[in-house]
């Protein structure tokens, strides 16, 4: 609510103590009761992230408390939006091996004077504490939480583990089970359960901050003590057994030959987790190496790639209202993340049954999502089921869903005319039709656009927003601000077969089916993908996507590129006609009765240049998009596939990949498998572009 | 207070949820939840912005605690402005028409321009409800299959259930006279001889006519489809026996006053779950939003009688309207007369049928005349629909409008007995 009473009286105000303007990153000052403030207030941010500079600036301000003795310090954020999101990524790229070690150990010697100081020191947490924010909040005696806090180290989603003392300060302050495992998989505990955990002493509403801070400094607080289980890990033997059920179940999400970093975490606690002081050596070491590892780069390249993608996503949609037309398996989780984000959202469909089990999906989505109970029905009020379309008159924004044939889609648009709002935009969800030839029987062809989701919409935030010949730029960008306020990534890409990544991927999935036509079986073909980095397997992936809709896509493709493409294999088409259309009817390629297939096959007869059959085709058909300005550039087609397909993250994207491995290489597989294979191999002319 | 002093009132708009029996446990929806399910399509279908609704108005007896002032919630809840005003009211089985005619007056009075008025009842969620054991038995009743699961659960009845110590009991109890609803029912078919089987024909034929309705389509736009969470759609009223016969309606045993009541489950109104929503507008208000009103309010009335006979109600309420009319039986072309109890209904219409109850109780000149059946819940009624008691008024008002302009009727009332010993009444004109 936002109404003008509570507007006047504004929201509640962080406690900031007496500090006054910020003398370069950081505002301090004592209060009456010799209480140092030390609020981190980044220069030109509204984000606060730990720089060299904040760091810096923060060893001299302890070195003025070391020298003039506080009754207390207190550190928290000035920034609205949290504590702190974590070290300065930006910054990393500059740390060579060794001066990396050096600046750690600069900063390491600051947060251990921190933790070293006489008087109690209190740290103040609203809104996320992230990374090195997270090892700052780790060094004081104190962390006072607001409702809203979070504690992480998502270190590890960088291809790093923490290095600002986080791998013995966790341990030792919480069960170091819960420390790895956060530390492991890079999952944030928010306020509740940090509290249950240990990490914060204290949860008070942000009105109630001064008088918490007093009753720290007062010993009213209790602190949490490291329990039983953390004296039990100060045993090898306990820690080795630990240490290798961690690394198996790594090994599941994260083979160690692509993700090094938790691996070196879990060497790490296994060797000195009974000796703070080699394990800060070590941590310090092991960062610095990781630090300079591919997979790490390129992890913190898709970190930014993720950034300009949202960037592309900031501002006002104008979209208020939206209309769903279709209540299909897409139809109902674009409504439901919509409703979920705010929107006010209608759901049309003349039957009332798949409106039914819609509300059963958007309420699937709100629990999946961890949606308060409260949440989760404002949440379902703003979806409303709307078999008589009350909702078109009012929609700021359309998004058809409706089943994927054009003469369907033209009819439902050809109703709209005269129904819509005067700005409304009208968005399509097709997956392989043109967009400009579905613009035709569209009420308003500047304001029309694909809206193209990914399945399933709440798991995969990327979407392409796709601009036809005569769509608008103010209709584009405001699709691409609608992305962003519904938590999903814009992809902005015209109009052509298969847009950017269904394009990329088609020709994977068909040389698949090709190679099993060859005798190749599916579980070879789907392990050499994933061995690859895939997160699954061409064969698999097909499947989940639906057998019926591949064809489809594959069909489309094939009538309306240039290209040649590998030929649809009679397999297929015959699953199809029987009904076997994977995932969704428990059968496809794969048997899905008893859940997602995991092929992990033995490679040892696998045929040679197996991988590169199945992703240099990918490659290919980027090299194409590219050169016909389908994508922006590569760094955007790169996001548009990682955040799509899951695309190996850690190889930085397919053009990232290519040109690490080397153009003229490429080209040169390419032209031999063209050789043995077929036109379908063919280098594309864009290639030479590339060098 | 003359029905012609002041603004005109309009009825523009209206929708209700279906309404649902009460099943074994609480229902898949909240009094909120059930205004909020057709609050929305309704709000969603008109040409205004929320804003413009000066007031929200709620009907509601039985509050759960999770929802207090529940008028309020439920405003929130369809996204009305944080400003627009919202209270409840409750008399009992009148609240939803109270509602109504709390706006009515406001309207007219010209303070208010525009004002939703509501109905919102879940029985199977009233909070002080059936004894544990009571509800069981209820609900193993109402989801026997055949005769003779009927018949053992019959056996599995205990005096307790309907000792007045509880919840739903205790609320369908009155609590001047002791005497249950279902006894009020019997006390005026002794007064008036209903007989058992007439009871039963009367049930039949609401059930009949609620079918054919839904059948026919008559309830297009006025029922609205909900939507649980675990993905049901609920979208027409789930007590309606299409097949209702007098010898199914003839096993049930009286319930009330065995052995020799005439008053039955089958005879009396359902335990539901519903809520329904109308909008009212001044003369002003449809002209600026472009309306095409349902109908115009033109008068309303309450009047109060001995709690044992609470059933006349009606009779009480509805007659001082056409008297200060001068309106003769023939100027009403169509009723809504909520059905409590076919016994109730059938005495109501003996009443106004009795010269000598007519001059000494009503005043009249002589008798009021015989309804024709055919004027009187066209559409079926609280028998086969099933009777929240915060909703039914509600209910009754919209459709009367609903089925005066599918028939072109030019006037019609829609009255109710309310528990307690008291009556209400509207009067609804065709837009002229």
């Amino acid at each position: 609510m936002t109404g003008h009473v509570l507007n006047f009286l504004g929201e509640t105000k962080l406690e900031l103590g007496p500090v006054g303007e910020a003398d370069g990153n950081w505002r301090t000052a004592r209060d009456g009761d010799n209480v140092l403030w030390l609020v981190l207030d980044k220069a030109g941010s509204s984000v606060n992230t730990i720089s060299e500079d904040v760091i810096r600036e923060l060893d001299d301000h302890i070195a003025a408390a070391e020298a003039d003795k506080p009754a207390a310090l207190v550190i928290r954020s000035a920034k609205k939006a949290g504590f702190a999101a974590g070290a300065d990524i930006t910054g990393f790229e500059s740390m060579t091996d060794q001066g990396a070690a050096d600046m750690l150990r600069q900063a390491h010697d600051v947060l251990d004077r921190i933790e070293a100081l006489p008087c109690p020191t209190i740290c103040v947490v609203h809104g996320a504490a992230l990374g090195a924010g997270f090892e700052l909040a780790l060094a004081c005696d104190y962390r006072i939480a607001t409702p809203g806090a979070s504690f992480g180290f998502p270190e590890v989603q960088l291809g790093l583990h923490p290095g600002l003392g986080g791998t013995f300060r966790l341990p030792a302050l919480i069960d170091p089970t819960d420390a790895m495992t956060m530390m492991l998989t890079g999952k944030t505990s928010h306020t509740k359960r940090a509290k249950s955990q240990g990490i914060a002493d204290k949860i008070v509403e942000e009105r109630h901050v001064a008088a918490a801070i007093t009753a720290a400094r007062n010993g009213k607080i209790e602190r949490q003590s490291p329990g039983l289980k953390s004296r039990a890990f100060s045993f090898d033997q306990a820690r080795g057994l630990s240490a290798r059920q961690m690394r198996s179940k790594t090994e599941e999400k994260a083979p160690k030959e692509h993700y090094p970093a938790p691996y070196a975490l879990i060497d790490l606690w296994e060797e000195h987790g009974d000796d703070r002081d080699a394990m800060q050596q070590a941590e310090i070491d092991s960062f610095a190496r990781l630090l300079d590892t591919d997979t790490s780069k390129n992890l913190r390249r898709v970190f930014f790639l993720q950034q300009s993608l949202k960037d592309a996503g900031r501002g006002d949609d104008g979209i208020a209202h939206v209309h769903v037309i279709g209540a299909g398996a897409m139809g109902a989780e674009i409504a439901a993340i919509a409703a979920i984000k705010g929107k006010s959202v209608t759901l049309g469909d003349i039957q009332t049954d798949p409106l039914g089990q819609a509300i059963k999906t958007a309420a699937k989505i709100c629990e999946d999502k961890h949606l308060s109970g409260t949440e989760t029905r404002d949440a379902l009020d703003r979806l409303m089921p709307d078999p008589h379309g009350y909702g078109l008159a009012h929609a700021d924004l359309v998004i058809e869903a409706a089943s994927e044939e054009q003469d369907v889609k033209q009819k439902i648009f050809k109703g709209l005319k005269g129904a819509l709002k005067k700005d409304a935009i009208l968005a399509t969800n097709t997956s392989s039709l043109s967009v400009d030839d579905l613009a035709t029987a569209a009420p308003a062809k500047s304001r029309f656009a694909g809206l193209h989701y990914f399945n399933p919409v709440s798991k995969i935030d990327l979407v392409e927003v796709v601009k036809g010949a005569a769509t608008n730029d103010k209709t584009a960008s405001r699709l691409a601000a609608f992305c962003g306020a519904t938590g999903k990534l814009p992809a902005l890409v015209t109009d052509y077969p298969g847009f950017v990544v269904n394009r990329a991927l088609v020709p994977y999935m068909l040389e698949a089916m090709v190679l099993m036509d060859e005798g190749v079986s599916k579980e070879v073909i789907d392990t050499a993908a994933i061995r690859f980095g895939m997160p699954m397997g061409p064969v698999t992936l097909a499947d989940q996507v639906g057998l019926d809709i591949g064809l489809h896509v594959a069909e489309s493709l094939a009538d309306s590129l240039d290209t040649a493409m590998p030929p649809i294999s009679d397999d297929l088409r015959l699953r199809v006609e029987n009904g076997e259309l994977g995932k969704k009817t428990g059968k496809g390629f794969y048997d899905w009765s008893e859940g997602t297939p995991h092929p992990d096959a033995d490679m040892d007869n696998a045929p040679d240049g197996l991988t590169d059959r199945l992703i240099l085709p990918m490659l290919n058909a980027c090299v194409e998009v590219l050169r016909k300005g389908v994508a922006k550039d590569a760094d955007q087609l790169d996001a548009a596939m990682i955040f799509a397909t899951g695309w190996a993250p850690f190889r930085g994207g397919p053009m990232h990949y290519a040109k690490t491995r080397g153009i003229a290489d490429i080209k040169k597989r390419l032209t031999d498998l063209e050789s043995a294979h077929g036109p379908r191999f063919a280098p594309d002319p864009g290639w030479s572009n590339l060098g | 207070m003359t029905a012609t002093s002041g603004n005109r009132v309009f009825l523009v708009d209206g929708a209700r949820t279906p309404f649902l029996k009460a099943q074994a446990g609480p229902g898949p929806f909240t009094p909120v939840d059930l205004a909020v399910q057709c609050g929305r399509p309704l709000l969603a279908r008109q040409p205004f912005d929320r804003a413009a609704l000066d007031l929200v108005i709620l009907g509601c007896v039985n509050v759960i605690a999770d929802e207090m002032n529940p008028a309020r919630v439920a405003g929130l809840r369809l996204g009305l402005p944080e400003a627009t005003v919202a209270f409840t009211v409750q008399i009992n089985c009148g609240s939803g028409m109270q509602s109504i005619d709390t706006a009515y007056r406001y309207i007219r009075d010209g303070s208010h321009q525009m004002i939703l008025a509501g109905g919102a009842e879940a029985l199977s969620h009233a909070p002080l409800t059936l004894r544990q054991s009571a509800v069981e038995w209820f609900g193993r009743m109402s989801t026997a299959k055949g005769p003779l699961e009927q018949a053992k659960n019959m056996a599995g009845i205990r005096p307790e259930f309907f000792k007045p110590v509880i919840g739903l009991e205790r609320g369908l109890t009155d609590p001047i006279t002791t005497l249950s609803m279902g006894q009020t029912a019997e006390v005026l078919a002794h007064h008036f001889g209903i007989d058992r089987e007439t009871a039963d024909a009367y049930a039949m034929q609401s059930h009949h006519r609620l079918a054919a309705a839904h059948e026919e389509g008559r309830l297009k736009g006025e029922l609205m489809p909900a939507f649980a969470k675990d993905g049901t759609v609920y979208d027409h009223d789930n007590g309606v026996r299409p097949d209702s016969d007098m010898d199914g309606l003839a096993k049930p045993k009286p319930v009330f006053e065995p052995p020799y009541g005439k008053v039955t489950a089958g005879n009396s109104s359902q335990i539901t779950d519903g809520a329904s929503w109308c909008i009212l507008a001044s003369e002003k208000a449809v002209d600026a939003h472009g309306l095409e009103p349902l109908a115009e309010i033109t008068d309303s009335e309450w009047a109060g009688l001995d709690p044992s006979i609470m059933g006349l109600g009606p009779v009480m309420s509805a007659t001082p309207i056409v008297k200060r009319h001068g309106f003769g039986i023939g100027d009403i072309e169509l009723w809504e007369l909520n059905e409590a109890f076919a016994a109730q209904v059938l005495s109501c219409l003996a009443a106004w049928n009795d010269e000598d109850f007519c001059r000494e109780v009503l005043g009249l000149d002589g008798a009021f005349g015989r309804i024709d059946r055919d004027q009187l819940n066209v559409d079926g009624g609280a028998i086969s629909l099933g009777h929240p008691v915060g909703t039914s008024g509600n209910r009754i008002v919209l459709h009367l409008a609903n089925a005066m302009k599918t028939r072109g009727a030019k006037r019609g009332i829609a009255t109710e007995c309310i528990g307690g010993g008291l009556g209400g009444a509207m009067l609804l004109e065709a837009v002229q």
